[in-house]
């Protein structure tokens, strides 16, 4: 159910801006980004991007919130339990895993979205260093 | 540090990477004067009628490109499953691109069902998917099909708005197809009377709209059977040319003819193999 409208989602959402420059030896990369500002940094680049990011989040949110109040408080509980369980059967972190679990739960396997069709991540030009991403997995970063 | 932005995984979906640099270069642009490339449109006529078993869509052909017409003779009329079909006007690659992940969608959720999709399935998917994006994806649409429940006309507008009506129409050239319309519906027509109503509302779309233009497809869809008719009529045909500039012999009056053979000798032959693998 997509009710929620735009705004409510601004407020609890998680913020997009990274706030260290991008590209090679952290200088910022002019061709991409343009000129460096604090406003460049804070502001997203497109009204879409915040609400795009934070998609799957806030639909959980809802649905979460809306069987809370249908059948009490253990059925999300219970629910959360299987998805953090589901999502912790993955690859390590710089391979692609299929998240089958994952998505079987959520219903996402029987529906294909933008985000099957467009910038596929196993199709993507850049790879993450193996080492920072486990790392920063594990916590250790 | 510059490698936290590498080390999370990277998602599917719409990368907004280049939106600030795109502005960048709009601004630089419009200051020297010149302008971006516009995006394929189909400034377009589309309807849609209900009669009495079934529905019938109509669609001209045009794709336009700013002002110049990039496609004569474009399919406007998309297919989302058997018995519902979808004809859409906007951006072209958005009415494509959107068509056809409903589509998909659709039979997923009909393989799940193990029923014949309804067209309020359809409607519904497609208004979530179009608001969820804020109007961004520029594709408004005439949806139309016969399910259990009867025949069901419904447009969708590019924010997510749709309206259930016996007969619509969008696109630039809705308006002169709206006249017609509203001039000669009426409720419970037969197939012809129908066939007739929307084509008569494509060319007054055709003929009034610089963005509509070519012919008409139509698509009469009934319990059971889908006629998909292109071109039904074509209203625009190019022209042929009355004159030809070529001469004939003897045109010109001959007055004198003088011929001079040139004596040549072979001097060397050779043979030399050609590749024409």
């Amino acid at each position: 159910m997509n009710t929620r409208g735009l705004r409510s989602q601004l407020k609890d959402s998680v913020p997009v801006a990274g706030f260290c420059p991008q590209g090679a030896y952290g200088v910022q990369d002019t061709l991409r980004s343009g000129f460096t500002s604090v406003k460049n940094e804070l502001l997203p680049s497109h009204p879409l991007e915040i609400s795009e990011k934070n998609f799957q989040l806030n639909q959980d949110k809802m649905n979460f919130s809306t069987l809370r109040n249908i059948q009490g408080l253990h059925a999300p509980l219970k629910l959360q339990m299987e998805y953090r369980a589901a999502r912790q059967i993955q690859r390590l972190p710089f391979l692609q895993s299929s998240h089958l679990a994952l998505d079987t739960l959520r219903g996402s396997d029987e529906s294909i979205g933008f985000e099957d069709i467009l910038n596929d991540p196993a199709q993507s030009e850049v790879m993450g260093e193996p080492h920072m991403m486990v790392e920063y997995k594990l916590g250790m970063l | 540090m510059a490698t936290l932005t590498a080390s999370r995984p990277s998602l599917g979906g719409f990368s907004f990477e280049n939106c600030k640099r795109n502005g960048l270069l709009e601004g630089e642009a419009n200051k020297v004067g010149c302008s971006l490339p516009a995006a394929r449109k189909t400034g377009t006529t589309i309807c849609g009628v209900t009669f009495k078993d079934g529905v019938v869509l109509g669609a001209d052909t045009r794709a336009t490109e700013g002002m110049v017409v990039a496609d004569k003779n474009c399919s406007k009329i998309h297919y989302i499953s058997p018995n519902i079909y979808c004809c859409g006007a906007g951006t072209a690659a958005d009415t494509e691109m959107t068509t056809q992940l409903i589509s998909s969608n659709l039979e997923l959720h009909a393989l799940s069902t193990g029923r014949l999709p309804r067209v309020a399935t359809a409607n519904r998917m497609l208004k979530q998917m179009l608001f969820r994006y804020q109007g961004y994806i520029g594709a408004a649409l005439v949806l139309g099909g016969v399910d259990c429940n009867g025949p069901h006309l419904y447009s969708i507008y590019p924010h997510g708005s749709t309206d259930k009506l016996p007969y619509v129409t969008m696109g630039s050239g809705s308006l002169a197809a709206m006249a017609v319309f509203e001039d000669r519906y009426k409720p419970e027509m037969e197939e012809d009377d129908a066939k007739r109503l929307v084509r008569d509302a494509i060319a007054a779309g055709i003929f009034n709209d610089l963005g509509s233009g070519s012919n008409i497809d139509l698509c009469v869809i009934t319990k059971g059977k889908v006629d998909y008719i292109r071109p039904h009529d074509e209203a625009n045909k190019k022209g042929v040319r009355t004159g030809d500039y070529k001469y004939k012999r003897g045109t010109t009056g001959v007055l004198t003819k003088l011929v001079t053979p040139l004596n040549l000798d072979l001097v060397e032959e050779s043979i030399q193999t050609m590749d024409t693998s």
